[in-house]
C-alpha cells in the first residue's frame, strides 16, 4: 500500500473535511457580525429598504455591531439555511417557524410580529364560484405551506375536509402559468402571483386569508441562543423596523417607490399588496396583537394541523410534541421541548421608545 | 518505474475505487456527529440510523390513508415517466437523425433549425408548454422528450455523418437505392449507437423528469424530495438521492450490458 493511503492521514482528512462542515453551526457567543436572511414579500420588503437606505447600519452602529440583510431568491431555502446555522435571523411566516426550524430542534424566537396576511393568500375557482364547488376537484398549491393551510380551513368554514378534494404539489413559481392549462381548475397562493391570477379569465376570489384575520403572521425570527447572547442585535433590528414602520405609516413616497422597485412592481400594484396585509405599523399594535389571547389559539391551530400532515418530526406523538412561549407566561404544549417563543421584550421596548 | 507504468493489481484497484466512496461516507458521519452533538434533531446531516428509520416509518410502510407504499409508488411512477420519456426521444431521435446525416438536401433544410432549437432551455418556456401539453402525465413526459430528443439528433446526426463512405458506395454500385441504404446499411450499424447515445442523455433526462415533478405532481421521486424540503427532511432526501443514484447507474450498466449482449460487433469495433 503507498504511504499517501495510511489510515492516520485518511483520518486527519476526514476529520478536517468534516470540521469545516460540521462547525459551520452558529456556536453561538458573543460576537459581532450578523447575517439575517430575507426573500422578496410586501411584508418583508421594509426590511430590504432598511438596507439600501442605511437604516440598518444606523442602527447596528448605534449598538456597535454589524448586520447584514442577504437577500435569498428562494422563500424555503432560506428558511433551511437559517435551520441550517447559515443564518443569524430570517423572516418567514407562524407555520413555518414551527414546521421547520422548531421540528428540526433549533430554538427560535419571533422577535417582530410585522404583519398578518388579511386577503393576500386566498383559493381561486375557474369558472365556478361558491367554494364548495371545490369538492371533487384537484387543487393545485404549495403543499404543506400557508396555502396548504389556508385551504384546509377554508374547507372546515364549508363543512368539508382535505378527503373532499386532490391536492397536487405545484411550485409557486409556476402557479400562474398553471392556471392557464385546462387541468387546473382550482389553485391556492399568494401574492403577488394571487393578484395576477385574479385578474384572469373565469378566476373567482373563492375564499381568502382575511376570512381567517391574524392566522398567518409574518414575523422576523432570530436563532435564541444567539439572540440571548447578543441582545444588541434584536434591539437594533427592532429600532431600525419600527424607524420604517413609521415612515411608511406617514405615507413617505420615497420609501414606498423604492420597496414596490424591488418587489418588482411599481407604486400601485404594491400600494394593492399592502392592502390585503394588515401591516403592525406601531409597535404597539404588534404587542398587543402577541399578547392576545388568539395568538396561542392559533399556534394550536397550526401545530394541529402541522401534526396531521406529519411535519412536526418523527418524534412528535401529538400535536403538543413542539412547544411553544407567549408573551406573559403563556405555554402550548410540550414545557420541556420548547423550541419556539414569541417574545414581546423588544416590541415593548420600541413602543416606550427606549431602544 | 514511472508513475504511467504502474499499473494496480486487480485487488488494489478494488480498493481503490472504493477509496472516495469511504472518504464520503467518513466525512459524512464526522460532519453529521459534530452537528448532532450541538442539537441531536439536527436536520442537515441525520445519521444513518435516523435515515433508515425514517424510511422504514414513512416511505417503506403502507401509508394510513391510501394503504399505498409511498416508496414503491414514487418509484414506479418516475420510472414510468422516465422510461416512455426515453423511448419516444429515442425513437424520434433515429428518425429525425438518419435523414438528417445521410440526405443532403434534408440537412441543409432542418440543420440550422434543429441546432438553435436544441438550444432552447425547455425550463424557462414552461408556462408554453403547460398550455399545450397541461399539466399532467403528459406534460411531464414531454419535458423529458423536448430536453432530450435535440441531443440525440444532434448526437446521431455526427455518427450518419461519419458513417464509413466506402459502405455507401459499394452498397450503391451493387444497386441499392436511398431507402434500401437506409433500411439495410444505415439503422443496423445505427442501433448500438443510438443506446451509447441514450446512455449519454439518461442524465440529462433525470433533471428534466425531476424538475417536472418538482412543478407539479402527487407522486414520484422528484415530488417526494421537493416536498419534504419544505421541512428540511434530509433523512428522507438523502436515501431517495441514493436511491436515484443507483438506479441511473443500474440503467446505464444495463444498457452497456444490452448493448454488449446484442451488438458484440459494435463495442469489439471500439476496441480495435
Amino acid at each position: 500500500m503507498n504511504a499517501f493511503f495510511s489510515p492516520t492521514l485518511k483520518l486527519l482528512v476526514a476529520a478536517t473535511l468534516a470540521m469545516s462542515i460540521g462547525a459551520s453551526t452558529l456556536a453561538a457567543e458573543v460576537k459581532d457580525k450578523f447575517q439575517v436572511a430575507w426573500t422578496i414579500y410586501v411584508g418583508w420588503m421594509p426590511w430590504d429598504y432598511a438596507e439600501q437606505s442605511g437604516i440598518i447600519d444606523k442602527w447596528a452602529k448605534k449598538y456597535g455591531i454589524e448586520i447584514k440583510m442577504v437577500q435569498v431568491n428562494d422563500y424555503v431555502e432560506s428558511i433551511n439555511q437559517y435551520t441550517a446555522g447559515k443564518f443569524d435571523g430570517c423572516v418567514m411566516t407562524n407555520m413555518d417557524a414551527l414546521t421547520i426550524p422548531a421540528a428540526g430542534g433549533v430554538d427560535s424566537t419571533a422577535v417582530i410580529i410585522g404583519d398578518f396576511s388579511n386577503g393576500n393568500d386566498g383559493i381561486i375557482l375557474k369558472d365556478k364560484k361558491k367554494l364548495s364547488d371545490i369538492k371533487g376537484q384537484n387543487v393545485n398549491l404549495v403543499e404543506l405551506s400557508v396555502s396548504h393551510y389556508l385551504l384546509a380551513r377554508g374547507l372546515e368554514s364549508v363543512g368539508m375536509s382535505e378527503k373532499d378534494v386532490k391536492v397536487v404539489n405545484t411550485s409557486d413559481a409556476d402557479i400562474v402559468a398553471a392556471f392557464s392549462s385546462k387541468d387546473v381548475t382550482s389553485l391556492v397562493t399568494w401574492n403577488p402571483q394571487l393578484s395576477e391570477i385574479k385578474a384572469m379569465k373565469g378566476a373567482t376570489l373563492a375564499f381568502d386569508s382575511s376570512k381567517i384575520p391574524g392566522e398567518i403572521i409574518d414575523m422576523l425570527v432570530l436563532n435564541t441562543k444567539t439572540m440571548q447572547d447578543n441582545p444588541k442585535l434584536a434591539k437594533a433590528l427592532t429600532g431600525a423596523w419600527y424607524e420604517v414602520m413609521a415612515q411608511m405609516k406617514k405615507g413617505d413616497a420615497q420609501a414606498i417607490s423604492m420597496m414596490a422597485k424591488a418587489s418588482g412592481t411599481d407604486v400601485a400594484g404594491f400600494n394593492s399588496q399592502l392592502k390585503t396585509t394588515k401591516m403592525f405599523y406601531d409597535a404597539k399594535d404588534a404587542l398587543a396583537f402577541s399578547t392576545s389571547a388568539a395568538l396561542p389559539a392559533t399556534m394550536q391551530k397550526v401545530s394541529e394541523f402541522s401534526f396531521e400532515h406529519g411535519i412536526l418530526g418523527d418524534g412528535a406523538k401529538d400535536a403538543t410534541f413542539v412547544g411553544m412561549s407567549f408573551p406573559n407566561g403563556k405555554a402550548y404544549g410540550s414545557a420541556s421541548n420548547i423550541k419556539l417563543r414569541f417574545s414581546d421584550e423588544y416590541m415593548k421596548l420600541a413602543s416606550e421608545g427606549k431602544l | 518505474m514511472r508513475l504511467i507504468n504502474q499499473k494496480p493489481s486487480h485487488s488494489k484497484a478494488l480498493v481503490l475505487g472504493l477509496m472516495p466512496f469511504l472518504l464520503i461516507v467518513l466525512m459524512y458521519v464526522f460532519a453529521s456527529n459534530a452537528r448532532l452533538h450541538e442539537n441531536e434533531d439536527d436536520k442537515l446531516l441525520p445519521s444513518f440510523s435516523h435515515m433508515v428509520d425514517t424510511m422504514e416509518k414513512s416511505a417503506l410502510s403502507p401509508s394510513k390513508r391510501s394503504g399505498e407504499v409511498i416508496f414503491i409508488n414514487d418509484t414506479l411512477s418516475s420510472l414510468k415517466r422516465l422510461g416512455i420519456g426515453v423511448v419516444i426521444s429515442a425513437l424520434m431521435g433515429l428518425i429525425i437523425s438518419i435523414p438528417l446525416g445521410l440526405i443532403p438536401l434534408v440537412r441543409a433544410g432542418l440543420s440550422p433549425f434543429i441546432a438553435a432549437f436544441s438550444m432552447v432551455p425547455p425550463i424557462a418556456i414552461l408556462p408554453i408548454l403547460f398550455i399545450i401539453f397541461g399539466m399532467g402525465e403528459v406534460a411531464k413526459v414531454a419535458l423529458i422528450v423536448i430536453g432530450v430528443t435535440p441531443l440525440i439528433v444532434r448526437d446521431l446526426q455526427h455518427r450518419v455523418e461519419e458513417f464509413s463512405k466506402e459502405q455507401l458506395i459499394k452498397a450503391q454500385t451493387l444497386g441499392a437505392s436511398t431507402w434500401t441504404l437506409v433500411i439495410r446499411i444505415i439503422l443496423p450499424q445505427m442501433l448500438p449507437r443510438l443506446l451509447d447515445s441514450v446512455r449519454l442523455t439518461l442524465g440529462t433526462a433525470w433533471i428534466f423528469l425531476i424538475s417536472s415533478e418538482a412543478i407539479a405532481a402527487t407522486e414520484g421521486l422528484g415530488y417526494r424530495i421537493f416536498l419534504v424540503r419544505r421541512y428540511l427532511a434530509m433523512d428522507m432526501i438523502l436515501p431517495y438521492v441514493i436511491w436515484i443514484t443507483l438506479l441511473a447507474f443500474l440503467a446505464d450498466f444495463l444498457l452497456k450490458k444490452f448493448t454488449c449482449k446484442f451488438f458484440p460487433w459494435y463495442e469489439n469495433k471500439d476496441k480495435a
